[in-house]
């Protein structure tokens, strides 16, 4: 393989992780901290809360993965690989 | 050029992780992943044995096993009445309860099961849903019921969601069709292969005790992207119905 197209790859498969984490970071610091404060406000509705939490914050989560996908085919399965 | 292999010490042989290699069988000119159809074949024969242990003395009063089973039938019932509502929810109990069992079967198999005490000439023995192949199939089952449940209530006039509010909306509602199941395919996939893949990497840099929080948290995230998947299945099905 071409030593500058894995050099690319591997930067690329970085900044692909690394951005893909800021977005869901920041919304699932939102979720959180909006379910906190819920909890406080009214402690008896807890486990529907977290129910709830728990589901939006996988959905989060989900974003990054696309990221993690893109940089697993960067490493992996190269389709610049020739 | 990459290490296949994450991790080479002798200690931690018990968490590597292969991507990419697989155990190929051929099968009537097709080239299949064995180590996964193994997997799979286990987890039903597992599902199996547990619904024959729960139905085999089906009593008014339930105990043991049929109590268990019972329990996780009220569960998987709950996601279905959740999203599709009480008037449709009932026949699509079999779709979701199994697509539930399965990949919570699959994720915990690939968590729980120490496979690598197994050796393979090639590829290893996971997780089934850490093979791409594996979630797309689920995904374009999901397609394909929600595709057959809106078609079967509304007949042709299903179509007719394409140019809902406004025709001007098209284009993305047929590319809405393309990216359900994408997205439904890479979350499943991408998040049981990152677990994977965060385990071996923390074991091969401390072998002991370390990982074990993170193994956890594997068992944890597996359970809730089964939850996930089908609450997502039957949400999507339940859109098609309304």
């Amino acid at each position: 393989m071409d030593s500058i197209i894995s050099a690319a790859s591997v930067i690329a498969a970085g900044l692909s992780i690394g951005l893909a984490a800021i977005g869901p970071g920041i919304g699932q610091g939102n979720a959180a901290g909006q379910a906190v404060e819920g909890i406080a406000r009214q402690p008896e509705a807890e486990n529907k809360i977290r129910g709830t939490l728990l589901l939006s914050l996988a959905f989060m989560e989900a974003l990054t993965i696309y990221g993690l996908v893109v940089a697993l085919a960067l490493l992996f399965a190269n389709p610049f690989n020739s | 050029m990459y290490p296949d292999n994450f991790s080479s010490s002798t200690f931690t042989f018990l968490a590597e992780a292969e991507v990419g290699k697989h155990f190929y069988w051929n099968i009537a000119g097709f080239l299949v992943h064995g180590q996964v159809l193994v997997v799979i074949w286990f987890v039903t024969l597992i599902l199996l044995l547990f619904a024959f242990l729960g139905s085999r003395e089906a009593s008014r009063i339930p105990h043991g096993w049929q109590n268990f089973m019972e329990s996780a039938l009220d569960f998987v019932t709950d996601i279905a009445r959740n999203q599709l509502g009480e008037s449709f929810y009932r026949e699509w109990i079999p779709f979701i309860g199994t697509l539930f069992l399965f990949i919570f079967g699959c994720n915990w198999a690939g968590a729980v099961i120490p496979w690598k005490l197994i050796q393979l000439p090639e590829g290893e023995f996971a997780a089934p849903t850490n093979d791409i192949n594996t979630t797309v199939a689920l995904a374009l089952l999901t397609s394909f019921s929600y595709f057959y449940a809106g078609l079967s209530k509304k007949g042709l006039g299903y179509f007719k969601r394409y140019i809902a509010p406004i025709p001007l909306l098209l284009p993305i509602n047929i590319l809405e069709d393309f990216t359900k199941p994408l997205s439904l395919s890479f979350r499943l996939f991408g998040n049981v292969l990152a677990d994977e893949l965060t385990i071996t990497v923390l074991t091969s840099l401390v072998p002991l005790v370390i990982p074990l929080p993170i193994m956890l948290l594997g068992i944890f995230a597996g359970s809730v992207q089964a939850l996930i998947f089908s609450t997502l299945a039957a949400a999507y099905i339940a859109e098609a119905l309304e």
